[in-house]
């Protein structure tokens, strides 16, 4: 117990997390991208001026955890209501946090509609190709074959569509300025996370236009894994369709 | 000085909101109302008084909008028409269980489905009986005429405000599309930011400062119990909102034998109704309730007492009809009279029925 | 003093903004109005018609299926609303590209070759003026000057130079109106 001072202090939860436990199951990559989140308003010194967005979804209760002011969205709305309180209060950072059935299935039109209008927002896409909260429904990002509760035997890109790239197309979009993806199951990959995510808030509040982050996430619930084993299986399936890196810099398409 | 225009309905609605210090309004074109939108674009209140406007993507995107900007304590509008406003029902949940002030404008046309353009008032049940799902109730108020249309939108934002309830303002195509003579209320200053926070910041999401918990709005609790809690507090308010925000206008009731109870674009054909009547020496009066939540219950009950009967008039198959019986408690008769899918009534054609129910 | 008007013709004639000068005029003399228009989709390119109310007093129903004046613009209008007009009150029309002329007996009956007279004039634009130049000689009820306001009011400042010209139609429409038949 000697090593527990104040001089050995290397890492501590920032009080822009709140005490409570985090609901996510063990393993979820929700959580460390809720913190890298907190952690950036923390850095820029910009708790008192933001107001988050909750989704519908696994992370519906992420007011729980953001120890900010926060507003709980209808199902894909988010969004929308970013809109408005951005517009209302332009000196403000204003995100949301919506996963992949919230921001690419039900809320597509506003989705869409808040990039294209150039919002100066930040939106944070946390993609697990499935629905988690109910129980591992397909998702509009879930991959082709990978079965789900309502594509048992694996989704038949044939009568189910195909999964939707979301980011690549809305980074088409004029209003959009920043565009980057990323993962958060390794170190190296959260540093990198944190940093798009700063560069993110940064861009947006300096009226730059949309600012929007995918974090590809493992969902060993539903993907009916083991938290180790479900990163691999991002790896080696996720990866390859969803390519992590910055997609737009600058208000500029990167060319690979 | 007072200044008067000759405006539509519509028009009279756009330039109160900005008259008393609106913040920001956000729909979406649909017929028989886009002059709101209009209005605003034309008028370009942001160089007038900081309010700002959008053209939202859809009623969905446009109600959702209101929800984010009441969360921060701005005072926010939207409008929109019959179909419009069926898809706002979910947003109109969120904003009631939320406990959100904020004003909802509907000038109703012709349904079921798209219907049509022409004015009816066949959207009664969904505006005060609960059109989205949860137990809510919304301030439910009817203009009868363009300068009510003005004035009830400052009403209802301080409704809005003092109860922490959406209110709807329940227009129809042909109070919106008519223009009449209005005397415009003096512009009137927006809240600044500082002022939004010292007045709502006790619950408005306005950025977490250190001097205080971070505020949350939200509509969902997974406690049943604690959610049970939530209702019977609102439901609380809902009382106290009948106790004390009821308005109705009587026109010739006192001596009358028979009353005809309407409102909005019917309450103005029925005044004339009651003038041919008495022409003919026949007494009726006409009462008409001007919010239709809270409905003027006891005033109704009272007609069970001292009239004969009640002809209900609307623009409708038949829909506030049952209010007034659930009060009368099968005391007198009350009849409806009704044309619906856009058809307006008559004056005449009321009285006729009026003769053949009652005479 | 209620006077109850419908103004009816082709979409284009000016038939609502006529509507509105009058609205407008009204308002300058401190009376109560109200313009109620069949808006929907007779608006596009088919009939346009608005109901005026004029009056001393509030004004109760917008609506009406009897009217003090109908002004009437082409033959559908003819059809649907000579029949409105109340027992003594006023069929005002523009014999222009009617063919089946009023009927009644019991109404006062007027007609204005408005279209030929702004032709002539050379104000195809200011048609509906004439119309009201003619009315306005029938029922003075509301002062010319009071007009001269109104149409301030409900044009732009950018039109503003034209309203001469209207003037001009306003007057020659009061010099060439006709009494047809009177009613019996």
């Amino acid at each position: 117990m000697e090593i527990i001072k104040a001089e050995n202090l290397v890492y501590k939860k920032t009080s822009s997390m709140t005490d409570k436990e985090l609901s996510y199951c063990p393993g979820c990559g929700h959580g460390t991208a809720h913190r890298i989140t907190m952690e950036v308003l923390d850095d820029l010194d910009a708790i008192k001026d933001t107001i988050g967005i909750a989704p519908v979804g696994c992370s519906v209760l992420a007011y729980e955890f953001m120890n900010i002011d926060m507003q709980q969205a209808a199902h894909g709305r988010a969004p929308a209501l970013a809109t408005a309180v951005k517009r209302l209060w332009p000196s403000k950072h204003v995100f949301t946090y919506q996963g992949d059935g919230d921001l690419a299935a039900i809320g597509t039109a506003e989705t869409i509609h808040a990039c294209n209008r150039g919002e100066n927002i930040v939106i944070i896409f946390v993609n697990n190709g499935i629905y988690g909260m109910t129980g591992g429904q397909m998702a509009p990002t879930t991959l082709p074959q990978m079965k789900s509760s309502t594509s048992p035997n694996g989704r038949d890109v044939g009568t189910m569509g195909h999964p939707l790239k979301m980011t690549e197309l809305i980074a088409q979009l004029p209003g959009v300025h920043f565009v980057s993806r990323q993962a958060v199951h390794t170190p190296g990959g959260v540093r990198k996370a944190k940093k798009a995510i700063r560069k993110a808030f940064e861009q947006s509040y300096e009226n730059k236009g949309l600012c929007f982050v995918e974090i590809v996430s493992n969902c060993n619930s539903g993907w009916k894994m083991e938290p180790r084993a479900s990163n691999v299986w991002m790896e080696e399936n996720m990866f390859p369709y969803y390519p992590l890196g910055d997609i737009k810099v600058d208000g500029e398409l990167v060319s690979k | 000085m007072k200044e008067l225009r000759l405006m539509k309905g519509n028009e009279a609605m756009a330039e109160a909101a900005i008259r008393c210090g609106a913040d920001g309004y956000f729909g979406y074109p649909i017929t028989p109302q886009s002059e709101v939108l209009e209005y605003f674009m034309a008028e370009e209140p942001w160089n007038r008084t900081g309010m700002i406007v959008l053209q939202a993507e859809s009623e969905i995107a446009a109600i959702n909008m209101i929800y984010g900007g009441a969360s921060t304590g701005k005072k926010v509008l939207t409008s929109s028409s019959s179909p419009g406003i069926s898809l706002k029902q979910e947003g109109l949940s969120y904003l009631a269980g939320a406990e959100l002030p904020c004003v909802v404008i509907n000038v109703v046309r012709g349904g079921p489905g798209l219907g049509d353009i022409q004015p009816a008032q066949s959207d009664y049940f969904q505006s005060v009986k609960g059109g989205g799902h949860g137990d809510y109730k919304l301030f439910v108020i009817a203009p009868s005429s363009v300068q009510e249309s003005a004035d009830f939108v400052k009403k209802s934002f301080d409704i809005a405000f003092k109860y922490r309830i959406p209110a709807l303002i329940l227009s129809d195509g042909a109070i919106g599309q008519m223009m009449e003579k209005v005397e415009l209320f003096e512009q009137e200053e927006r809240l600044t930011d500082e002022q939004v926070i010292e007045k709502y910041g006790s619950w408005a999401t306005t950025g977490k400062t250190a001097d205080r918990e971070r505020n949350i709005i939200t509509s969902l609790d997974l406690i049943p119990e604690r959610l049970e809690d939530h209702n019977k507090h609102l439901q609380a308010k809902y009382a106290e909102i009948e106790a004390n925000e009821i308005m109705f206008e009587e026109i010739n009731c006192e001596d009358a034998e028979h009353i005809i109870v309407a409102y909005g674009t019917s309450a103005r054909i029925c005044q004339k109704t009651v003038q041919l009547a008495r022409e003919k020496g026949i007494k009726l009066g006409l009462m008409r309730p001007i919010t239709l939540w809270p409905f003027p219950k006891a005033k109704i009950a009272e007609y069970g007492e001292t009239k004969k009967g009640i002809l209900v008039v609307e623009m409708s198959e038949g829909q506030m009809i049952e209010d007034v019986q659930l009060n009368l408690n099968g005391k007198i008769p009350a009849i409806h009279f009704g044309r619906s899918g856009g058809v307006i009534p008559t004056p005449d054609e009321v009285l006729i029925a009026f003769e053949k129910h009652f005479m | 003093m209620t006077e109850e008007i419908i103004i009816a013709g082709f979409g284009g004639q000016g038939v609502l903004s006529m509507g509105k000068i009058l609205a407008y005029s009204g308002i300058m003399q401190d009376q109560e109005v109200s313009w109620m228009p069949a808006y929907g989709p007779e608006m596009r390119g088919g009939t346009a018609n608005v109901t005026v109310i004029l009056s001393d007093d509030r004004i109760n129903s917008p609506v009406l299926n009897a009217y003090d004046t109908a002004i009437i613009l082409n033959q559908q209008s003819m059809d649907k609303f000579e029949e409105t007009v109340k027992p003594g009150g006023v069929l005002l029309y523009d014999p222009n590209g009617i063919m089946k002329h009023p009927t009644r007996t019991d109404i006062n009956i007027f007609q204005v070759e408005a279209a030929a007279e702004a032709a002539r004039l050379k104000v195809g634009k200011s048609f509906n003026m004439v119309v009201l130049g003619a009315y306005l000689k029938i029922k003075p009820i509301v002062e010319l000057e009071n007009v001269i306001k109104g149409l301030k009011k409900s044009l732009p400042e950018r039109y503003h130079h034209l309203i001469p010209m209207n003037e001009t139609a306003i007057e020659s429409g009061q010099k060439i109106v006709k009494e047809i038949q009177k009613a019996k």
